[in-house]
């Protein structure tokens, strides 16, 4: 593999850049393999990343039905934090924040982590609570978040209506400021990339159709549309379509899967420096390095499996845009698309082993699970590799929803992205 | 006249000349004039800079499709708008328009560095570097990035403007007002459909504007139009220019976007500036006609170079001469039209290169005849030029001698595609038509069919016959509703054509793809750039060293080298990558595959997808009838939920606290009215009704008797709190059900939820009655002396209507029921009455309560009443992980109960543990310190972090009652920690000693009560 620098991008202007290598390579699928990956998002990637890097485990392949990259990872607005209220999602999503901080130089790829600030909107006495209570909470937990009045919302965004003549005027923000975006394409490229180097398979255009299990009742691998590939264990991370593949061995998900959309505006010079959340009346809105103001909009009501939902979700969306940035009225919406999401009870994740022997799983990050991949892919990689989970990963069980001990990060205040 | 308008002929009127500006200089036009028309008009080709390398660029196409010519029309007062496409930009008097993308100006532009960089830029550049040192990213590398990317800017005020929404039905809606809609829309209007017609323009004829020559019906062209229009007009249908199709959603729902004022110099003061139509149509026909292709030939970006149908576009619809000694490049026939067109109005053409070893037909013919050099087997390898084309170089398509060609036009033909855009966004399924090197719509998802040239008949009889016929068959369709089964229309045999002549447009195999591509050039140094993506500067060889490293799918090609993904999205340069890609991969294009195609079909603005939606419009605003009372007496309201509610009732020169214990004060000793309408209010009625309670609440109901109240808790299948509220039976079939004032709604869906799905069978209905009942709270020792005057017909003597009870009769005149119940800790009655009657008889008990000192009060006198007596607000005390022995209330669970939501969830493990939450009070070792809510409760608030966390505070308050501060808390095995001492600390790294108590913190054994 190559190493990417200023100075090899230089070197290969002078060959007219007839000399990159490949990222990574079209594998055909192996016989068998010691961990198969279904899903190749960035979860999967990262997964398999960490197996071959920290676990020595290079018999790895990862199976993708489109492309990689393709599903949510490719789909999201990208935004990372870590102020999550319960202890347990606190710890995970930090773990992966501090991997982001790192995460271009592990790679050798710039991931275009920025650090820009996320800040969420209060427009209510109960607004307030909740987020003062996240940052007494973070804060006791070691993650940076601190209070913003109106004033000092406005100041650190500029474009922030804080007029009292909106319908549920500002009362208030919390701020994180190493919180802040990525480029997701960069994300599951630089991970296939270096999982590639590293011996992964990464099979595109292979969708699992079966999952196969032996007299013991343990995995042997999966069907695909590429014929059988034997695995001695098999590591589902499908996202919005994890409840059907884990049907394929009989395990019935604590999961729906709904439609989420997102859309960006027209390309403009910038004009908004950092992120802004506001739950209450959902709007969730940054600006890319391209310059397109990217707005996360809200599930439909329903869940499907359609990637197309409803203009009114997104109407909703730009009412609440527009009412909290009256300038950005004019612009326009460029484009508009949805991802599958995979929703638990909680709406905290499900990280590690199931009830069949050898077959693993990690899904359920449901809206916001792109500020996790670097952290879920390195616990989940432990928890496969050690046949254990890993500390962090441990209070996610699948079995959580049969004792009732939930990480409800739904409850405090429902936060999508 | 300008100096390069034709002396007569096109569609503008030449009477009518306007004034505007493009980057400060005065120009004139013509009424009718785009701004890309009146600019070409006036001999100006550089207008726009492109998006990575700056480099000059000037107008491709003549409408929806133009990549380079963006600009920033400035109104004044926030009316500005970036990134509008100039071919798109009717002129009006006074018309400000501005370039992009430049500094110091579009002829001077700093940023054209990056185009002798440019080699250092290639394809996904920024993913190989910036990583060194790592803090540099965020504050030096991608701040530098931000500045140099974008377009235009964003408007810098609030939009003043306003924007109209409605939503329309019909029986066929056609989307595209050329010849093939204009016949499809006639045909279903004749046929007795209901119609809707749009079109992108403000003109309806597509591409009949710009071929004068046609006829239809033996008509001339604009004559049929006019008929046409006028036909439609007859038969009501709705006809929509300047009105884009840019979604198709589900069940045959689509987005149109009408633009009604911005081609206007002085918009009327009461238009909306757009309107978003949102309508459900029973069938689409789809007549969005079809895209011509650039070439990607070496330097084919300069100004000067457009596509040979815009030119004929210019010339024939607008009166302008894009040039005086043109060059034609093309590999298929249409381009000769264009060029016979040009010749035809004076315009030199130098050569026509065609690709072709030997290119066929009879406009082949007329071009030789009419005296144009036409070489077969020949591409262009180069152009010169800086800010505007001078020369073409064109030589053999195999290699060979080159010929220098001197030109200030350049036309390029690459064939067409055909607009599937909404056909693919209706999840229609696209078919790869090889003859005709493109996507055609195959088989349709929903109830729509495409005609003409969406579907890649070109013809004009051709696309006149098929609107006809998907016309005529869309009315028949919407007839039979729903319909029979999904349409196959995409795939239904074309009409026939005449002559056998499938289409007047290249597609026959002799056509020469990708010669023009990087694989034909002869190798050189520093190769010249063949674009593929203009607004983006994709070249060719960015798509080729995506493919080098190892990027297969077309997704992946697209997110790589950006190509697609700038404000056009690629509607002139997605097929080329893909052909380049298959081509280069030796695949077949369908087996590339095709990105997907997003809504919007062209961008739309946020303020039309919002509406009115703005201030109060947002949302509404709810009030209760005795929301006037309360502003004119002076409230401060809090926002709860859609709600207003009047939070206190400050007298003059009371601070909130001031004024809150002075109500809490009245309430204990005298008497308080408040306003309880927002408390959610659902009739519960039926055979069933009681059977219904017992399984959505947690208590016991069939024992709870006509005339009696209970405290009713729901919990979610969960096992978790969801919502409380007092609960009235008014008979053995009838209850009365409150909840909370956020949860009302949740709590209907709930109900109606389990009722529909599991449990079908009882019989029971569920009527919302919130705003039916205006409801004041009449709380305080001396609350039963305040309304005994008032009540007629119920006996409200202590022993005659317990606590805990409902009675039907009158207050103050009006038909009330009245509820003995309290949420103080006080003696207290709820009057409910119709809502009309609401504020006549707050004033009513607020007139007889004079007597007895009685004083409003508003929400927070009312959390700090409920919190001394340690009740619990949900949503507050409770987060949604809290189960009802959490709070201490399973006394409140009906144990014989065979079953009820949540219950099944209640027995599991962790739901019986001791270290669970338990809702407690807690009281600061300091009195006169609050508190703070949300705060985190610990052991020990030196331990290191991450630090253990007990619970948080979730209610405080200074209590008046007890001259103390006061706070309810969910701690962690709370209950037995009753006279520990814990901490809770703050952001600045002090802390608060606090006890843990009883959450009861007044009257415990509920003695006030009774009054
Ligand atoms: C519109 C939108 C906005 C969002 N915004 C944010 C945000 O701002 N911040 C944030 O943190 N998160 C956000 N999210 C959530 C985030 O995108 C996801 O949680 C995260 O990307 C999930 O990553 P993943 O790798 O698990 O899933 P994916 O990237 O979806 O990967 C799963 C892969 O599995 C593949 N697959 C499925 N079934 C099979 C099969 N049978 N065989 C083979 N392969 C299969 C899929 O094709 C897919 O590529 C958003 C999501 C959406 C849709």
């Amino acid at each position: 593999m190559s190493r990417y620098s200023i100075f090899s991008l230089a070197r290969n202007a002078l060959s007219g850049h007839r000399n990159w290598p490949r990222q990574w390579r079209s594998p055909e699928p192996r016989r068998e393999y010691d961990v198969v990956i279904v899903g190749a998002g960035g979860h999967g990637l990262a997964t398999a990343y960490y197996l071959a890097k920290e676990h020595r485990i290079q018999s790895v392949a990862v199976l993708e039905k489109g492309w990689l990259g393709g599903g949510n990872t490719g789909r999201n607005t990208t935004i990372i934090r870590s102020n999550y209220l319960q202890d347990e999602s606190a710890a995970i999503y930090e773990h992966a924040l501090k991997l982001w901080e790192g995460l271009s130089a592990e790679l050798n790829y710039n991931v275009m982590y920025s650090p820009r600030g996320v800040m969420m909107l209060a427009h209510s006495v109960h607004d307030n609570q909740v987020l003062k209570r996240h940052i007494y909470a973070n804060r006791l937990n070691g993650i940076d978040n601190e209070w913003l009045s109106p004033e000092e919302a406005k100041r650190f965004c500029p474009p922030l209506n804080i007029g009292r003549n909106i319908r549920y005027p500002v009362t208030g923000a919390a701020l994180q400021r190493r919180g802040g975006t990525a480029r997701h394409d960069a994300v599951a490229w630089g991970y296939a990339r270096g999982a590639d180097g590293m011996g992964v398979d990464i099979i595109e255009n292979c969708e699992v159709t079966g999952l196969r299990r032996g007299a013991d009742g343990a995995v042997t691998g999966c069907d695909t549309t590429r014929g059988f590939i034997g695995a001695k264990k098999v590591a589902v991370v499908a996202a919005g379509h994890t409840s059907v593949v884990m049907a394929m061995a009989g395990v019935r998900m604590p999961i729906e899967s709904y439609p989420l959309q997102a859309l960006v505006s027209e390309p403009v010079k910038p004009v908004f420096p950092c992120v802004v959340m506001s739950n209450s009346v959902h709007a969730y809105i940054s600006q890319s390095d391209k310059g397109e103001l990217v707005i996360g909009a809200g599930t439909d009501a329903y869940v499907s499996y359609s990637q197309n939902g409803g203009l009114h979700v997104a109407e909703h969306t730009l009412d609440a845009i527009c009412e909290l940035f009256p300038e950005f009225r004019r612009m326009r919406m460029l484009r508009n698309w949805g991802g599958i999401v995979d929703v638990t009870p909680d709406r905290s994740p499900i990280i590690g082993l199931t009830p069949v022997a050898g077959l693993y799983v990690n899904c359920g990050w449901g809206t916001g699970g792109f500020k996790a991949t670097p952290g879920s892919g390195h616990v989940f990689a432990a928890t496969v590799a050690r046949g254990e989970p890993h500390p962090i990963a441990a209070p996610f069980t699948l079995d959580r929803f049969r004792t009732g001990r939930l990480i409800d990060e739904a409850a405090a205040a429902a936060v999508a992205h | 006249m300008t100096p390069f308008r034709t002396p007569a002929g096109g569609r503008i009127d030449r009477g009518k000349p306007i004034r505007f500006t493009f980057d400060g200089m005065a120009y004139t036009g013509q009424a009718g004039d785009t701004l890309a028309s009146a600019l070409l008009a006036n001999g100006v080709h550089l207008v726009g800079r492109s998006f990575k390398y700056h480099r000059p660029r000037g107008i491709v196409a003549a409408g929806a499709e133009e990549p380079n010519a963006l600009v920033t029309v400035d109104r004044g007062g926030g009316r500005e708008v970036p990134n509008l496409r100039a071919t798109q930009v009717e002129i009006y008097e006074g018309l400000t328009a501005i370039s992009q993308n430049r500094w110091p100006s579009l002829k001077r532009d700093l940023g054209a560095v990056n185009d002798l960089l440019s080699p250092l830029f290639p394809a996904g550049f920024y993913y190989k570097t910036f990583k060194w040192p790592r803090s540099f990213w965020a504050k030096v590398y991608e701040p530098a990035i931000r500045r140099s990317a974008g377009l235009g800017r964003a408007p810098k005020a609030p939009d003043p403007d306003r924007y109209a929404q409605l939503y329309a039905h019909c029986d066929v809606l056609v989307i595209g007002g050329g010849p093939t809609g204009i016949a499809a829309a006639l045909a279903a209007a004749e046929a007795g459909a209901r119609v809707i017609l749009c079109d992108e323009q403000p003109e309806f004829g597509g591409s009949l504007l710009h071929d004068p020559g046609a006829t239809i019906d033996g008509k001339a062209a604009t004559e049929w139009i006019a008929e046409s229009l006028a036909a439609l007009g007859r038969r009501d249908a709705v006809v929509l220019p300047r009105t884009t199709g840019f979604g198709y959603f589900a069940h045959n729902f689509v987005g149109l976007a009408e633009r009604i004022t911005d081609h206007l110099a002085a918009p009327g003061a009461r238009q909306p500036r757009e309107r978003l139509w949102q309508v459900r149509a029973k069938e689409v026909v789809l007549a969005a006609g079809a895209i011509e292709r650039p070439l990607a030939f070496p330097q084919n970006d300069r100004p000067g170079i457009m596509l040979a149908e815009a030119a004929r576009t210019y010339l024939n619809r607008y009166g302008v001469r894009p040039g005086t000694r043109a060059v034609v490049i093309t590999d298929g026939d249409s381009a000769y039209r264009a060029a016979l067109d040009l010749a035809a109005a004076g315009i030199a053409i130098a050569a026509i290169a065609d690709t072709r070893a030997a290119p066929p037909g009879p406009l082949v013919d007329a071009a030789r005849a009419a005296g144009i050099v036409v070489h077969p087997a020949t591409t262009i390898i180069g152009t010169e030029g800086r800010r505007r084309v001078h020369s073409a170089r064109l030589a053999p398509v195999g290699g060979g001698p080159e010929d220098h060609v001197s030109c200030d036009l350049i036309l390029m033909s690459g064939g067409w595609t055909p607009a599937v855009h909404l056909f693919s966004q209706s999840r229609g399924k696209l078919r790869y038509d090889e003859a005709l090197g493109a996507f055609v719509p195959g088989t349709s998802a929903q109830r729509e069919r495409s005609a003409g040239g969406c579907r890649g008949t070109y013809e004009l009889d051709a696309c006149i016959g098929e609107g006809h016929a998907a016309g005529r068959e869309a009315a028949a369709a919407a007839r039979r509703s729903p319909a029979v089964s999904a349409t196959v229309s995409g795939d239904a045999p074309a009409a026939p054509l005449p002559g056998g002549e499938r289409s007047s447009q290249p597609g026959d195999a002799e056509r020469g793809r990708d010669v023009a591509g990087e694989g034909a050039l002869p190798r050189r140094k520093i190769p010249k750039r063949a674009f593929v993506d203009f607004q983006n500067d994709v070249t060719v060889k960015d798509l080729a060293l995506a493919l080098r490293e190892g990027f297969r799918s077309i997704e992946h090609v697209k997110r790589y080298t950006t190509t697609g993904m700038a404000t056009d999205q690629g509607k002139t340069s997605n097929m080329t990558a893909l052909e380049f890609v298959a081509t280069s991969l030796g695949k077949a294009v369908p087996a590339v595959g095709t990105t997907t195609f997003r809504q919007p079909y062209t961008p739309v603005t946020f303020g039309v997808i919002a509406g009115a939606a703005r201030g109060d419009l947002f949302e509404p605003v709810r009030r209760t009838p005795i929301h006037s009372w309360a502003a004119e007496n002076g409230a401060v309201f809090e926002d709860v939920g859609l709600w207003k509610r009047a939070w206190y009732f400050p007298k003059a020169g009371e601070d909130m606290h001031e004024a809150v214990a002075r109500e809490c004060r009245a309430v204990r000793e005298g008497a308080g009215i408040f306003d309880a309408s927002t408390l959610g209010k659902i009739e519960v009625v039926g055979p069933d009704a009681a059977e219904f309670m017992n399984r959505l609440y947690t208590n016991a109901w069939t024992k709870l008797e006509p005339g009696r109240c209970r405290y009713g808790l729901m919990l979610t299948e969960a096992g978790f709190i969801m919502d409380d509220g007092v609960v009235g039976r008014l008979a053995p079939d009838r209850f009365h059900v409150t909840t909370t004032t956020g949860g009302a709604p949740r709590v209907l869906h709930h109900m109606e939820d389990y009722l529909q799905t599991e449990f079908p069978d009882l019989k029971v209905w569920l009527t919302s009655t919130t705003e039916q009942w205006a409801v004041i709270a009449v709380q305080g020792p001396k609350a039963r002396d305040v309304i005994v005057s008032l009540v007629d017909g119920i006996d409200i003597a202590r022993d005659a209507m317990p606590h805990m009870s409902v009675r039907l009769g009158k207050v103050a005149g009006v038909p009330a029921r009245l509820f003995r119940v309290s949420f103080t800790g006080e003696l207290g009655f709820e009057i409910n009455v119709p809502a009309r009657h609401g504020r006549a008889v707050w004033e009513a008990v607020h007139a007889a309560g004079q007597a007895h000192g009685i004083a409003p009060y508003g929400t927070e006198t009312m959390h700090v009443l409920r919190a001394e007596k340690g009740y619990i607000i949900v949503g507050q005390e409770s987060d949604g992980t809290v189960i009802p022995a959490d709070l201490g209330l399973d006394g409140m669970i009906g144990k014989t109960k065979p079953d009820f939501v949540g219950k099944r969830s209640l027995a599991r493990p962790d739901m019986q543990l001791a270290d669970r939450k338990q809702l407690v009070g807690l009281l600061a070792t300091d009195p006169k310190v609050t508190l703070e809510e949300g705060a985190q409760v610990v052991e020990d608030p030196n331990a290191p972090v991450p630090m253990r966390m007990l619970g948080h505070v979730t209610s405080s308050y200074a209590s008046a009652a007890l001259g103390r501060s006061i706070a309810l808390a969910l701690v962690s095995g709370g209950r037995a920690r009753k006279g520990m001492k814990l901490f809770v600390p703050a952001l600045d790294g002090t802390a608060q000693e606090a006890t843990v108590t009883d959450p009861v913190f007044y009257d415990p054994e509920g003695k006030r009560l009774d009054g």
